[in-house]
């Protein structure tokens, strides 16, 4: 194999025209795989610990609410929700809302699909977690709150959730983790993140090496990043006495 | 809903069909190679050769650190090249659908590995103890008492693990390979009704995934008990 390594590639400006160099479409790519996953997270952690907590509620009608989102959610492949949101959604919706999404900006269509449709999706697994983690605390602790005359809104405010929230810390890093990688996905529909950029990057300078290593390097980087904060994050949470903690 | 036509759908269907087979290959594939292959890399790990314990190690780190779209895209830079230097494959081969093949069957080893492993760890140790006390191997200890138990325990785990793989098979649209997502959205490209395909194949989908995971839900209750 006579491959010409050139890295030097990446400082030259684009041969499109704009200001920029293709260091620089490498790092709008990391800039737009971050906000939009970031964005997306929070989306997934409010509607997944909702969903989450309706799961684990006495009311079988409110559980089951739970019960179908995350049936729902988890079924269906990223790649065909990221279409449903993108093509389908605007369709189905009352033509007036749908002609007011066409007619956005692309680039604002692409990132209000993407974080609507990674934070939800995200949302059902999260969810779970939160589930598994209030299970997990002793049965005891619900009833014994209920027995004091505590409403169950007040034992989930004062005695499970502050308990559970860090039980589930650890199960929760891997989802953040996942909503980078997942991100990736978004793609498909458009928008120009990591994986996007490694695509354009080989097309503009014929150099696919230097252009998927540099690529995979930054998501290597964002995996770094995150690993330490969740880190620190369950260092901080831990419960003594509890599974995992020092 | 009253704008959808669903009058190309019969159409359709045999090209969806010939999809649906592409994706299946690549899952069961992907299964068989990703069970097989994920158990060496267990036992390699829980090996008491610290080399082997570190190449496998490695090995499921990475695949596990970077998204599937992008290992994707770097089998399909690879595979051609290995193709002709190595495998000696004809050249008549879909590229693409090998490349899948080789990425899938490797990204799910790295996965299974961790689902096997997390298996073994939890059949208690005296029970590998008194394998060995009876002499046997380690090879044998665990072929015949260790993984047999460790299998039946994590079943529904290996089975969910497999639906997901399912699902992620549809990601071969970024090399272009016409699964079953990817043939739908061609259709509804070429006939414009990206619509109503898209939402057949979600239906399709949230059908199969549904239905096998409701059975791996009965399963592990049966289990339970």
């Amino acid at each position: 194999m006579s491959y010409h390594w050139n890295w030097g590639i990446l400082l030259e400006p684009v041969s499109t025209g704009e200001p920029s160099t293709y260091l620089g479409w490498l790092l709008s790519g990391l800039f737009n795989t971050v906000a939009v996953s970031l964005a997306a997270w929070i989306i997934a952690l409010a509607v997944g610990a909702c969903m989450g907590i309706l799961r684990t509620l006495p009311d079988r009608r409110l559980a089951a609410i739970g019960t179908a989102y995350v049936v729902v959610f988890r079924n269906i492949p990223l790649i065909v929700q990221f279409f449903i949101w993108y093509i389908v959604l605007p369709e189905l919706l009352p033509k007036a809302l749908g002609d007011w999404f066409k007619s956005l900006a692309p680039l604002m269509q692409f990132y209000s699909t993407s974080v609507l449709c990674l934070g939800l999706f995200t949302a059902a697994r999260v969810c779970e977690q939160v589930r598994s983690g209030l299970n997990a605390l002793p049965r005891g602790q619900k009833a014994a709150g209920l027995a004091l005359g505590l409403t169950l809104a007040q034992v989930y405010r004062f005695i499970l959730l502050p308990v559970g929230w860090r039980i589930i810390v650890p199960p929760i890093t891997s989802e953040f983790l996942n909503i980078f990688k997942n991100s990736a996905v978004a793609s498909t529909i458009g928008l120009l993140e990591l994986s996007a950029q490694a695509r354009q990057l080989v097309d503009f300078t014929a150099q696919p090496y230097e252009s998927f290593i540099a690529v995979t390097l930054a998501y290597g980087l964002i995996n770094l990043s995150v690993m330490y904060l969740m880190r620190w994050l369950e260092h901080k949470t831990s419960l003594p006495g509890y599974l995992g903690a020092k | 809903m009253e704008r959808l036509d669903w009058s190309g759908l019969p159409h359709a269907l045999p090209t969806l069909w010939s999809g649906m087979l592409i994706t299946l290959q690549i899952t069961v594939l992907a299964i068989v190679f990703g069970v097989v292959f994920g158990t060496l890399l267990a036992a390699l790990r829980l090996s008491a050769v610290k080399p082997l314990v570190y190449f496998a190690r490695m090995f499921v780190t990475i695949f596990r650190s970077f998204p599937l779209v992008l290992v994707l895209l770097w089998f399909f830079l690879l595979i051609p090249q290995l193709l002709q230097a190595v495998l000696r494959i004809p050249p008549t081969t879909d590229i693409r659908l090998v490349s899948a093949m080789v990425a899938f069957a490797l990204f799910e080893a790295a996965y299974y590995a961790e689902i096997i492993r997390a298996g073994i760890q939890a059949v208690p140790r005296t029970q590998s103890g008194a394998a060995l006390a009876l002499g046997m191997t380690y090879l044998q200890a665990m072929r015949l008492v260790i993984l047999p138990q460790a299998f039946r325990a994590m079943l529904p785990l290996l089975l969910t693990q497999a639906i997901v793989l399912f699902q992620d098979t549809s990601l071969v649209y970024v090399i272009g390979l016409a699964d079953f997502f990817r043939s739908s959205t061609n259709i509804g490209d070429r006939d414009g009704t990206a619509v109503e395909m898209v939402l057949f194949s979600g239906l399709v989908y949230f059908v199969i995934c549904g239905a096998t995971s409701g059975m791996v839900k009965l399963l592990q209750k049966k289990g339970a008990r």
